[in-house]
């Protein structure tokens, strides 16, 4: 039997995609190339470097060792969708600031998992986000700008939900 | 790498996923759980399925409960969520230190219970945490459900007792009231290990009535240190260390572990030798505070 392709429909970014994708089509490819979203890189392509970490429903995964289909009906966060109306997230001025990016490759992926760390732990420790992060590799081994980036966004969000409220 | 090109389905039932197995036996199907180790296998084209019956429609397979003396674990329940829960804290602690040993946050997002007992690497974690529990892992088939005793279970590397045409859906995990530990030796934090060891200790006031002990990374399965068990059975704690000791000379006797990039032969035996001694050590502290 001929593989077939399947209809998909998900969200991403808050906006609502309906798609045919060959079943073995990964998330990162379906983003990237079908969607055109390149923000998220394609690293290893085998789940160990984090490049590619995307949002599903709000929790980080690995979109080079996911099926687009296995999207189907979810939420997806990419980083094209951190910034709203022009501004910047805290951690992407955070992570400018702070000289977080260097080269860039891993920073899609390190922004997309700081956002899970931080909505877990608003108040992290420098040697908690060292130790979460570890699930994505830079390297220029940039892991100490990075984390003092993931701490000063923390802290900014803190400090903006207190005025809010 | 991208993956090959295979064939489909997400049914919504069991017995559509088990009659899909069936149907496609000559595509060489694979259900898909979370797809964490079966999805990098299939990009290094290591895998070639022609078919893949994805499990993620099926109502029912997800989910922890209670029942008496048993913590019953859906195959599909991610191991994120058995990580954060607090009833497998309680009922299974071993089982929550194993998963949280687990590569990292993103892969336990999607990464489930099921699928990696299923995939049987006789690196991970899970396995062992099976063995040393007495868990029974139930398979659904054609003509119904059976349950198989972890001792059962794993045949050989990357080989269990399912058959072709049976999904592993439940863990049964007995309630383990006594003390635990699963601590293991990786390269790298969150690597597969080189060696693990899941350990269990029941006192008796100031002596072991019971220990369990399973083993990953010295064979071609995880393996029960059975020998290890007799040795300290009725061992008074104040004589742990000694007997741990003794013990972790029994877990290794005759075991040929394969040497790899990682490690040879004589590393993991002496990685292992170490690794059970620290392990009973913790679970016997443990199970002395938890009184």
């Amino acid at each position: 039997m001929a593989p077939t392709t399947c209809t998909i429909s998900l969200t991403v970014n808050g906006h609502p995609h309906v798609a045919e994708v060959e079943p073995r089509r990964l998330l990162v490819d379906f983003l990237r190339e079908d969607l055109g979203l390149s923000g998220t890189h394609i690293g290893c392509e085998h789940g160990v470097c984090g490049t590619c970490t995307v949002l599903l429903n709000g929790a980080s995964i690995r979109s080079c060792i996911t099926f687009a289909v296995q999207a189907d009906g979810a939420e997806i966060s990419t980083v094209e969708g951190l910034a709203r109306g022009g501004e910047m997230h805290p951690l992407q001025d955070e992570f400018s600031e702070k000289q977080g990016l260097q080269c860039g490759y891993c920073t899609p992926g390190m922004l997309m998992r700081a956002c899970e760390i931080i909505a877990e732990n608003p108040d992290p420790t420098p040697a908690e986000v060292r130790s979460a992060i570890a699930s994505n590799l830079c390297r220029c081994t940039g892991y100490q700008f990075i984390t003092e980036a993931v701490i000063g966004a923390a802290a900014r969000m803190r400090a903006t939900k207190e005025v809010a409220s | 790498m991208k993956p090959p090109p295979f064939s489909y389905a997400a049914p919504t039932t069991l017995a559509d996923a088990i009659g899909l197995l069936t149907e496609h036996a000559e595509a060489e199907p694979r259900v898909l759980a979370g797809g964490q180790s079966l999805i990098p296998l299939m990009n290094f084209r290591l895998a070639k399925p022609g078919y893949l019956i994805d499990l993620r429609n099926v109502a029912g397979l997800s989910g922890i409960r209670r029942e008496g003396g048993t913590l019953v674990i859906g195959a599909m329940t991610r191991m994120s969520e058995v990580e954060r829960s607090p009833e497998v804290a309680v009922a299974a602690p071993l089982l929550a230190e194993a998963v949280g040993l687990v590569a990292h946050t993103p892969v336990r997002n999607s990464g489930t219970v099921g699928g990696s007992l299923a995939h049987a690497d006789p690196a991970a974690e899970l396995p062992a945490v099976a063995l040393a529990s007495d868990a029974e892992l139930v398979a659904t088939g054609p003509t119904g459900t059976r349950q198989v005793g972890a001792a059962e279970f794993f045949t050989g590397p990357f080989s269990t007792a399912l058959a072709p045409d049976e999904i592993l859906t439940e863990i049964r995990l007995p309630v383990w009231a006594g003390g635990h530990a699963f601590v293991e030796f990786s390269r790298i934090h969150a690597n597969f290990a080189v060696v693990g060891v899941a350990a269990l200790i029941d006192l008796d006031g100031d002596r072991i009535r019971r220990a369990a002990l399973a083993l990953t990374g010295v064979a071609p399965t995880a393996i029960r240190a059975t020998a290890a068990e007799n040795v300290l059975a009725g061992t008074d704690v104040g004589d742990v260390a000694a007997a741990a000791a003794e013990a972790a000379g029994a877990a290794v006797e005759g075991l040929t572990p394969a040497g790899d990039l990682h490690a040879s032969p004589q590393t993991r035996l002496a990685l292992a030798r170490t690794y059970v001694r620290r392990g009973i050590e913790l679970a016997t502290s443990r199970a002395r505070n938890e009184r």
